[in-house]
């Protein structure tokens, strides 16, 4: 058993909210420049160009990439070998709030969905844990914009839709969206598991390169069959037109029931944030 | 077509914007967003002032990042506009003249615009960094208890945006569309 401080962590979720918010992830950024060659229509390579300018600026002047610093989705894959002293769920709120604090990011958070005031310091995180193999911990912050968290939907699709039905469905998410996620996109989808496993499948899918294809060759092909449709769509960056819709389709699977096929589309922005630690 | 426009905005100069142009404004823009949308629609309906000039004026939907010591603001960029489509045909109808944020507007915001002559400019979302280079002076003037929220007065120097939904009900995001599909198609 190896013992982690819960100061550790604390650390670890403050450099992350910070770093992430700030430094878009390679494998963003490469996707961003590969789409602006690809682009063929000038206005929207115009927008992709602004938008690759604006993230070297936020690098510049060590600001954020964007003002909606999002809510603080934490992700903690831990070692079951590792034993993490003091109150874990306290630890991450407290990374949080020093690294929303110190880094000047944005306080988004409101404490009750309907009464609706601000915790101000960005707290609580939202946080998902996983038991793994070893002793490590595993830190992942993502920071989630609602103007895309808005755009995602989910369906019960019946066995019987199939391949083409989580396509249509897939599309309709994003045609539905619109400008309203700042699109360029990158779509998360969760397929398979129970209403919320799907769900949280979709969110989970945003966490993977957008360089990196599924490992099962036939979910591979069925993410590239839907990039392609969906910048078939020309909705284009902002909405203005063009031909980059989508930076990437990540989809995750799960078993599932014999009745059903559940369907999550998680939707985000080309502000894709994450950034990781192991401790 | 390319303009750079200053604030306030007048109603000729608001004719003059095509959906699909590229402006540069420069001059005054509040920014509000949702919950200083509900204090505003609060106090309009009891009779009461905005606390800014409504009439001629632009609103950014926006909430900035806090400004890091030595810089005016920190990030930027437009949040998404049909949240205050519920507030905004009454701000129209008192003189707004324009605003700034992303994504669609109902059909009962168009109507006030078209009725009003008022612009709906759309700047690039998630371009926060970019944008908030833009801005040379931020003060909060109202709402101070809502944070991020706050009424802010915000002195810009060519802000970049793009005429979005003109005076007269013209969509880029339907027009856009459009021609780049028939020229890919042809
Ligand atoms: S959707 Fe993404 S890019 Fe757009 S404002 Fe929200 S976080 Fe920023």
């Amino acid at each position: 058993m190896r013992t982690i401080q819960s100061e550790a962590l604390t650390e670890a979720v403050k450099r992350l909210c910070i770093r992430a918010n700030i430094e878009l992830p390679e494998d963003v950024k490469s996707c961003i420049r590969v789409s602006l060659k690809q682009e063929d229509w000038p206005f929207a390579k115009g927008i992709l160009e602004k938008i690759e300018e604006n993230y070297l600026i936020a690098e510049k002047k060590q600001i954020p990439v964007c003002q909606d610093t999002g809510i603080a989705c934490v992700f903690l894959e831990i070692g079951q070998e590792a034993h993490i002293e003091g109150d874990l769920k306290s630890a991450v709120d407290e990374g949080v709030r020093q690294g929303y604090g110190e880094g000047r990011l944005r306080k988004s958070v409101v404490l009750d969905p309907l009464q609706r005031v601000n915790t101000k310091d960005n707290t609580p995180a939202m946080l998902y844990i996983d038991i793994v193999p070893g002793d490590k911990v595993t830190v992942t912050v993502a920071p989630k914009g609602f103007g895309s968290e808005n755009m995602s939907q989910i369906k019960m699709l019946k066995p019987s839709d199939g391949a083409d039905g989580v396509c249509e469905f897939v599309i309709k998410v994003v045609e539905d969206a619109g400008a309203n996620p700042c699109p360029p996109v990158v779509v998360g989808v969760g397929l398979g598991g129970t209403f919320d496993k799907a769900a949280y499948l979709a969110k989970k899918a945003l966490m993977r390169p957008l360089d990196a294809r599924s490992s099962i060759s036939y979910y591979r092909e069925l993410e590239e069959e839907l990039l392609q449709k969906i910048n078939r769509l020309g909705i284009g960056p902002q909405g203005f037109g063009g031909r980059t819709t989508a930076l990437a389709v990540n989809i995750e699977t799960l078993p599932t029931h014999i009745a059903g096929l559940p369907c999550a589309v998680n939707i985000n922005c080309h502000v894709t944030r994450h950034a990781s630690e192991v401790i | 077509m390319v303009h750079h426009i200053t604030t306030p905005l007048s109603e000729n100069a608001a004719k003059l914007l095509k959906a699909g142009d590229t402006v540069y404004i420069t001059g005054t823009v509040y920014t509000a967003r949702d919950a200083a949308h509900k204090r505003l629609a609060e106090i309009i309906e009891a009779g009461g002032e905005a606390p800014f000039p409504v009439c001629g004026g632009i609103i950014y939907y926006t909430g900035p990042t806090p400004a890091k010591p030595g810089q005016v603001i920190g990030s930027a960029g437009p949040t998404t506009s049909s949240r205050m489509d519920k507030y905004t045909p009454d701000l129209l109808d008192l003189g707004l003249r324009g605003m700034i944020g992303k994504g669609a507007r109902s059909v009962e915001t168009v109507e006030a615009m078209k009725r009003n002559s008022s612009v709906y400019f759309g700047a690039i979302g998630g371009a926060g960094a970019l944008l908030g280079s833009a801005v040379i002076k931020a003060e909060v003037i109202a709402y101070e208890d809502l944070g991020a929220e706050a009424i802010h007065r915000l002195e810009v120097k060519d802000f970049p945006a793009v005429v979005v939904i003109d005076c007269e009900g013209d969509c880029l995001y339907e027009t856009g569309r459009q021609r780049y599909i028939e020229v890919r198609d042809e």
